[in-house]
């Protein structure tokens, strides 16, 4: 069943056309890799999807479990179950990052009118999912990504998606910033949330992250369209032959 | 953090308007009539039956006050103010001496209540304690004295407080009943000449809290006293005396509110603390007063004089603040590091919104060797607001040692509002060592695009955001203060953003 529809979607920032006509068609359970060169928009397409201000949407829809995902807000898409692990996660000050945990976990139950954990429950998972992750609980108790190294920054992005249990997760460089370890923990953290309701979207640059989470379909961006979809091997075509062919495509 | 999500329940309780004190409590009143002139002082000291001697003191305060000027250096801009047109007396219709809180009024009572200050502890006021052993830590006692306009209406905990020899009453019972150590200890701090307004609450104080901690006594529960402008046109002049002697320690809460009107009030108080030898004050304000509408109509101007003086050796004096109402706030609460080894603290969250203006910080005089002190001041603007720091920090040629770290961090909501930093730093020795360091950013959209991608709405966002930003602060507030605080803080920056 799908689970993101993408149609023709025509996308501007401050008068410039990012997206020009984007079609995407993911099912549950699948685990897609959206590959290209910088500025081929990308980037864009996950702000899009998770509804980040300063883009404006000009023609195509986006269908989310059938529902029209661009009527909602970001917080609602949140509850609905769209999670975007960011390339830059943010640091926020002062805010214990399990304070933010468990104020981000109990708003999005709220919104779906599900009851909020207890304490107790909350801790007991906090704790499971951050031991499979390697994270320290001292790191909980720090600020938000306040002085966490990059690998612990992605590390965290993983943690709240194991704890928010999202139906569709859009990995944006994941592998930015990480060294070959700080990678495979990562990359094992997000294999272990494969499942049959989740999907998947990796979005990179190299072929290399794809080594650890292989994806069932592999699609080619360049200038503002998906020019070319196909199997993993998809993956390392590219890898050996570059992008510019595509450039000349698109 | 529940207490977001309780917050954000909160705020959308409340209507258009958020400010959730703005109710007006309708009782017989008792006014003196309107404008300032030496029969009003006379009236105002005749009404609290004061010995003469403090009629004079007030006579003196009154003559000099004629002879002032309003001062304008602050960075805040308001209409003059028609110092005639005000009313300087107002209490609610007596029932001769109030005993219990049966005798109170019981609009005022409920007055309170809305408020959510614990004067509902009419049993512990009547002698019902709770029993050996039933004792809930986490509920810890607080005895209140609470001031309606003029005077003050009920003090709980008397008695208990008194078996461990505090002092804990209306400033105007205290000068006729501890004549000697208000006459030793009042204008001793801030003196009747100090500013304008402060000569002005010298001239025509009604009532306040005075306290004295007797040498070595730890006071056993925290003392807290909550201001409420009730009446129109009045201005609200108290006057707190507190007094830490030797080897003493009090922690003293105070909280202020007042109902929502289209014309302005004025508060001008007057705070003295004294810490001798090897004592210890800490002083927390939670000020709420009515900050205007989202207009920039009404609101408190809160023009306020605290200065604490560290006269003995060893002596702390710590000042908190969460500033988030009036129209206008002028404050500077200040220490006098005049023993030696005597250190002071401030911290300070200051929040502007809307119309609001501040102009607040504190003064760091060292006098003494060896004397130290801390400056932590967080302000946050949002709105169309203007949010000033101004601190003085200064060691004297004899204050050799003296230190001093200040920081301040302002943070922007929006890009309609302002932030300013004026310290001013003077070093008359060469071994004082001053550190200071500021920083002013605006609220992410990165971030709280993040946080909303988690799930948080923008409210959420903003008010998580903003109470990691002033968490250090927060840390100083008693527990109690704390958690209000938090709540505070979000609410008051409702609609800052978008």
């Amino acid at each position: 069943m799908a689970l993101l529809e993408v149609k023709d979607l025509k996308v501007r920032v401050e008068e410039r056309e990012i997206l020009h006509g984007l079609t995407l068609t993911v099912n549950e359970g699948e685990v897609h890799a959206i590959m290209g060169p910088n500025g081929s928009g990308k980037s864009t397409l996950s702000h899009v999807i998770a509804g980040k201000p300063g883009y404006e949407v000009t023609d195509g829809q986006i269908l989310f479990k059938g529902e029209d995902l661009l009527e909602m807000s970001p917080d609602e898409r949140a509850a609905k179950g769209v999670f975007l692990a960011f390339q830059y996660p943010v640091e926020i000050p002062g805010v214990a990052t399990m304070t933010f945990l468990r104020t981000a976990l109990n708003a999005q139950r709220k919104a779906r009118g599900e009851s909020e954990y207890s304490t107790p429950d909350f801790l007991k998972k906090v704790r499971e999912v951050s031991k499979s992750l390697n994270i320290p609980q001292d790191m909980l108790k720090r600020g938000v990504n306040v002085g966490f190294s990059g690998g612990e920054k992605k590390r965290n992005e993983v943690l709240q998606m194991a704890l928010f249990e999202p139906s569709l997760c859009i990995l944006d460089e994941m592998d930015s910033g990480l060294d070959i370890d700080a990678l495979r923990i990562a990359a094992d953290g997000v294999n272990a949330l494969r499942s049959p309701k989740r999907a998947m979207v990796v979005i990179t640059h190299y072929q290399r992250l794809l080594n650890y989470i292989v994806p069932d379909v592999v699609h080619v961006m360049s200038k503002g369209r998906v020019v070319k979809s196909g199997g993993k091997e998809l993956a390392l075509e590219l890898e050996a032959s570059g992008y510019a062919q595509f450039e000349d495509a698109a | 953090m529940p207490a977001v999500q309780e917050t954000v329940e909160r705020v959308k309780r409340i209507d258009v308007d958020q400010y959730r004190y703005g109710f007006e409590t309708l009782i017989d009143s008792e006014k003196a009539p309107k404008g300032l002139s030496e029969e009003i002082v006379k009236f105002i000291s005749q009404k609290k039956n004061e010995p003469a001697w403090m009629l004079q003191w007030r006579l003196e305060a009154y003559r000099r006050w004629l002879t002032m000027q309003e001062p304008t250096w602050a960075r805040v801009d308001y209409p003059k103010i028609d110092f005639q047109d005000l009313y300087y007396y107002a209490a609610p219709k007596p029932k001769k001496t109030v005993t219990s809180l049966d005798e109170i009024d019981p609009e005022i009572l409920k007055t309170y209540e809305k408020l959510g200050i614990p004067l509902r502890e009419v049993a512990m006021l009547e002698g019902v304690e709770p029993k050996v052993g039933e004792d809930d830590p986490a509920r810890r006692k607080i005895a209140v004295d609470a001031v309606f306009d003029s005077v003050s209406v009920a003090t709980t905990f008397k008695a208990e407080l008194k078996k461990a020899g505090v002092i804990f009453m209306p400033i105007s019972e205290a000068i006729r009943e501890h004549p000697e150590l208000v006459q030793k200890y009042l204008g001793s701090v801030v003196p009747t000449s100090d500013n304008f307004y402060a000569t002005l609450n010298s001239a025509v104080f009604s009532d306040g809290s005075f306290v004295y901690v007797p040498p070595g006594v730890r006071c056993p529960m925290e003392l807290s006293t909550y201001f409420r402008i009730n009446e129109r046109n009045t201005g609200q002049f108290e006057r707190t005396l507190i007094i830490a002697d030797k080897g003493s320690y009090v922690s003293y809460l105070e909280g202020c509110t007042a109902p929502q009107r289209d014309e302005n009030q004025l508060h001008a108080a007057v705070v003295e603390l004294v810490a001798h030898d090897d004592a210890e004050i800490k002083y927390s304000t939670v000020q709420n007063w009515y900050p205007g509408n989202s207009e920039g109509k009404g609101g408190i101007y809160n023009f306020v004089t605290k200065r604490g003086d560290c006269r003995g050796d060893r002596s702390k004096i710590s000042w908190t603040q969460v500033e988030t109402g009036s129209a206008i706030t002028w404050k500077y609460p200040s220490c006098i590091l005049r023993g030696d080894n005597s250190s002071g603290e401030f911290y300070s969250i200051a929040i502007s919104n809307g119309f609001q203006q501040v102009d607040s910080g504190t003064k760091m005089i060292h006098l003494g060797k060896n004397t130290s002190s801390r400056i932590i001041s967080k302000g946050i603007a949002a709105g169309k607001s203007q949010n000033t720091y101004r601190g003085l920090v200064t060691a004297h040629r004899k204050a050799t040692g003296a230190r001093n770290f200040t920081a301040c961090d302002s943070l922007l909501i929006g890009d309609k509002c302002g932030a300013h930093t004026v310290p001013y730093i003077e070093a008359k020795n060469s071994s004082a060592t001053f550190e200071h360091e500021a920083t002013t950013s605006k609220i992410s959209e990165d971030v709280l695009f993040y946080c909303i991608q988690r799930g948080l709405s923008q409210e959420e966002a903003v008010g998580l955001v903003v109470n990691g930003f002033v968490k250090d602060v927060l840390q100083q507030l008693p527990m109690e203060f704390a958690v209000e605080a938090q709540k505070l803080i979000s609410i008051s920056l409702e609609g800052s953003v978008g």
